[in-house]
């Protein structure tokens, strides 16, 4: 790659989101921005290797992006609401074109893709494409969904954004403590998406997760006052530190109480517990703090050699009052059973209603190895099976199996 | 809806099926993934299908009959067997296409079953 196209690769790297953020907002338009700046870029690589870099990458992507918003509105004959907003636009820049620093709007473009007229499902693709520039396909790999579909979805969701007049803004402090918590759950559905690619075999999905660590650490930056941003963050790092330690050497299934902590990633571990701390200053715990201080006191055993589990068992009892999920229910399970024995973890799993976890895979693995150790041996090998059957990597099959031949 | 999950098998796996190092794992894990599929009440049916070379292949156009083994196709993937499930969107036939362990090897490809044609008017 030629220095131009490296160059325009990184400012576009750099400041595609901002960029998007800054169009959309004064458009009110995503997709028209994000078609712009995506002309802006083309244009880009077109010219910077004849004429050298610009000084300022940035600022030309943003006037060539406006111009080309400007060329199209004439054409098509803007509304007069827009027009005024176009005046506007180019007055702010008239004088010192680029120069001006950009405000950054990417908050509020976040606010926006997690509004509550958006549907949820498409608020995590929409968050990943307008403010890191993702494409439909590997969105779609990412969510299971295919790319055409996807490509629909995004399209009809911005469609919606504009008919719908959606502001973009960040919401007053009085609305947050109801708003934030879909930007929250929008970003940590990224992060979910890469975590069953464990071995980083497909780097496409593996990618996610760091797209979605960089999300949180943006909304951490730009919320310095939210402890569930600040808890959302830490738990990321909290379990993106032990990614390493998932497989062995040979690439087979590690669960985590058989981790070699060595693995864990000690600087990220550092990290997650001083954002944690920060959280907690604020004395307002959340879910998203509640997660973070259960991946803390499972990583304790790097530290003392032991997981607290009693600890780990009462946070769980805190996380399910306040976020009764699926997932948390299993893992609160586990923890009582590591904690108050086998039988107890058997009893919550009981409890769990037989629609929400027929095809959910951690529910039948947790099942099978409590009923194996409690030498319900029958039972424990239809369990294997559902769960072997519900696994996607074949790296937790082949771990299942084995833990299931280990009854014969 | 019913949906059609097409096993396509590398020539690896297809040789896993008799290998008996590696026969337990291979049939172990489809055993699994069908049952899943029954007991979360999505199954329908479907076949295991012996290797290509046990296929034979007749072709009848213009009157003249030709009659050959196995199938010409010499590609990577070969189609192993299919089954038919019965959810609700493509959303959940993708979910459990990604759980069919040739989706980890080979490729497990959704089709939509269409409805049956509509009777002579």
């Amino acid at each position: 790659m030629s220095d131009a196209a490296a160059a325009a690769e990184l400012a576009a790297r750099a400041s595609y989101g901002r960029l998007v953020a800054y169009l959309a907002a004064h458009w009110r338009d995503v997709a028209r921005a994000e078609d712009a700046l995506g002309d802006a870029l083309v244009a880009a690589l077109e010219t910077w290797p004849r004429t050298g870099v610009p000084d300022k990458p940035e600022a030309w992507l943003l006037t060539a992006a406006r111009r080309r918003l400007v060329d199209g509105a004439r054409h098509a004959g803007v509304a007069a609401a827009a027009e005024a907003d176009l005046t506007l636009m180019l007055d702010e820049h008239a004088d010192d074109a680029g120069r001006a620093p950009v405000s950054d709007e990417r908050l509020a473009l976040l606010f926006v893709c997690a509004h509550p007229d958006i549907d949820e499902a498409a608020r995590t693709p929409l968050m990943l494409q307008t403010v890191l520039g993702l494409d439909a396909a590997r969105i779609g790999s990412a969510f299971l969904v295919a790319p055409a579909t996807m490509g629909q979805r995004l399209v009809r969701v911005k469609a919606k954004i504009r008919e719908t007049g959606i502001r973009f803004e960040v919401p007053e402090r009085r609305e947050m403590a109801a708003r934030l918590p879909a930007v929250l759950d929008a970003i940590y559905a990224a992060y979910g998406s890469g975590w069953e690619d464990v071995a980083g075999a497909d780097p496409r999905r593996r990618g996610l997760a760091e797209e979605a660590i960089w999300l949180g650490r943006l909304v951490a930056r730009l919320l310095p006052d939210e402890p569930e941003a600040l808890g959302l963050l830490a738990l990321m790092l909290h379990c993106e530190a032990r990614r390493p330690a998932r497989r062995d050497d040979a690439g087979a299934y590690v669960p985590l109480r058989e981790q070699d902590v060595a693995r864990w990633s000690r600087p990220m571990l550092e990290e997650a517990e001083t954002v944690l701390a920060t959280a907690a200053r604020f004395a307002a715990p959340g879910r998203f703090q509640l997660e973070a201080a259960i991946q803390s006191a499972h990583a304790q055993r790097a530290r003392s050699g032991a997981a607290d589990w009693e600890a780990i068992a009462l946070l769980y009892e805190g996380l399910l009052r306040c976020a009764p999920t699926v997932g948390a229910r299993v893992a609160a399970a586990a923890a009582l059973a590591e904690a108050r024995g086998d039988e107890a973890g058997l009893r919550a799993l009981d409890t769990m209603p037989a629609d929400a976890v027929a095809a959910y895979q951690p529910y039948w693995a947790l099942r099978a190895q409590l009923l194996k150790k409690l030498g319900r041996t029958g039972h424990a090998r239809d369990a294997y099976d559902r769960a072997i059957g519900l696994s996607e990597e074949s790296a937790v099959r082949e771990f299942l199996m084995a833990r299931a031949a280990e009854m014969r | 809806m019913q949906y059609t999950i097409l096993v396509y098998e590398t020539e690896s796996e297809l040789a896993a099926r008799t290998d008996p190092k590696r026969k337990d794992a291979y049939w172990g894990a489809y055993r699994a993934y069908t049952k899943a599929l029954r007991d979360a009440g999505v199954m329908v049916g479907g076949a295991g299908l012996e290797p290509p070379r046990k296929g034979t292949t007749v072709r009848q156009h213009d009157g003249k009959r030709r009659v050959q083994d196995g199938p010409f196709a010499d590609t990577k993937e070969q189609l192993g067997g299919y089954y038919v499930i019965d959810v609700p969107d493509l959303d959940k036939a993708l979910e459990w296409a990604a759980r069919c362990p040739s989706a980890s090897t080979g490729a497990a490809e959704v089709r939509p079953n269409m409805p049956p044609p509509p009777p002579p008017a």
